[in-house]
């Protein structure tokens, strides 16, 4: 018999596994869990990608898999939800601070780094649209000289 | 899903599919790091979109294929990809020509599509719109930067032009297959996409100072045969041969 703890306690779960390509973060903090429920004893989990290309979203449905069946969940299916679309929006409070703390700027209101990440600075300059990930661009601060990543406003 | 749709979801994936394996060619030989970045990310943006819309084409078809099976084992004349999409890389100029002619009709194309009827194409729409608007912003800004730029640049940005224009047309202009999907429900108004599209190109183009070839105002379709796949270029073959032979040479290979 597959145990059945309360949605709460999945969510808390969930909040414990990094993202894959940005480990200072949740996957709740992403915001890219959008829903856990009961279909009769099926627990069902619903996450949407970043990007629709976005390699991370496999390996998360993965670990959210690993991380529910260690905790006694046999009975579970993680589906994919496309719409709403995600936004940068859904991300929460804490995951903006520590992206900052790391060194990725945060998305800002208009798409732009709000401050340099590392001192602060405002006299900054975009060097790429894209970065590392679908979801980062790369930018420099003339202040510190330094460049950093910018998590991009979607 | 009907199955009417699969000609039109067809269209959209393999759009995606064949415009972001091209631009996946050039991974480790663009001209600087960062725009090696850029165009690697464009093609997996697209080729996530390209997942979606052969899923759905596959669910409507009720044969039990998926997106993979329809990616890597059809020939090219079962491919409904606009020719635009499967014309050579050429020269950086031509790469970011060829991505800002598609950006420009697919933007809109994909904004219209969000408010159809059908509602599982509206929510692939809306996701890859998203996507598709930092495509445009990004090939919309090198086309000027470029055009408007040395005489070296604003040449080889005035003959890729030159050369992608005769396949404007059949992207602008819509077929049996495109008036069908807008009547029954999961397409979009093709002509209002067209003029929203020439609005678009008639900007840009003005401000990167390149002259639009006359091949590009004329009304219809110039060269044809890649969104019906009744006759693709030579180059599709060799796009396919390079993108399936995995999977022909080893059947079901996984990993």
């Amino acid at each position: 018999m597959s145990a059945r703890p309360a949605p709460t306690e999945v969510w808390g779960w969930l909040d414990g596994i990094p993202d894959p390509e940005i480990p200072v973060i949740s996957v709740v903090d992403l915001g890219i869990v959008r829903d856990v429920r009961y279909d009769a004893d099926t627990l069902i989990v619903a996450i949407t990608p970043t990007y629709s290309g976005c390699p991370a979203t496999s390996v998360i449905a993965f670990e959210i898999d690993k991380v529910l069946r260690e905790n006694g969940v046999d009975d579970l299916r993680v589906t994919q939800q496309i719409s709403p679309p995600w936004t940068t929006d859904w991300m929460s409070g804490r995951a903006r601070n520590r992206l900052r703390q790391y060194g990725i700027e945060p998305p800002g209101k208009a798409d732009g780094p709000a401050q340099c990440p590392r001192c602060g600075g405002h006299d900054l300059e975009r060097v790429s649209q894209f970065g590392s990930t679908p979801c980062k661009a790369q930018w420099r601060c003339r202040d510190c000289l330094e460049p950093f990543d910018y998590f991009k406003c979607i | 899903m009907q199955a009417e749709a699969v000609p039109f979801l067809l269209r959209m994936g393999d759009n995606a599919l064949i415009l972001g394996h091209r631009l996946s060619e050039w991974c480790g030989h663009a001209p600087v790091l960062e725009e090696d970045i850029a165009l690697a990310n464009t093609a997996l943006d697209l080729i996530g979109q390209c997942r979606m819309w052969l899923d759905l084409a596959g669910e409507a078809e009720g044969k039990g294929r998926n997106a993979d099976d329809l990616a890597m084992l059809r020939d090219s004349w079962e491919f409904r990809n606009l020719l635009l999409v499967e014309q050579p890389n050429g020269d950086f100029g031509q790469t970011i020509m060829r991505q800002y002619l598609f950006d420009a009709w697919h933007l809109p194309m994909l904004n219209a599509l969000a408010d159809c009827a059908q509602p599982r194409i509206a929510a692939v729409a809306a996701k890859s719109a998203r996507e598709v608007a930092y495509h445009l912003a990004r090939s919309r800004s090198l086309v000027i930067g470029l055009g408007d730029g040395t005489p070296e640049s604003h040449g080889r940005m005035q003959s890729a032009l030159d050369n992608l224009a005769p396949y404007v047309g059949e992207m602008l202009s819509p077929d049996a297959c495109d008036i069908a999907a807008e009547t029954n429900g999961y397409g979009v108004s093709a002509e209002d996409v067209a003029r929203e599209c020439r609005a678009e190109m008639d900007m840009t183009l003005a401000s990167a100072t390149l002259d639009m070839p006359d091949v590009m105002r004329r009304a219809g379709p110039v060269r044809t045969g890649g969104k019906t796949g009744r006759q693709h270029s030579e180059h599709l073959g060799h796009i396919l041969s390079e993108l399936q032979w995995l999977q022909r040479a080893y059947p079901g290979a996984s990993w």
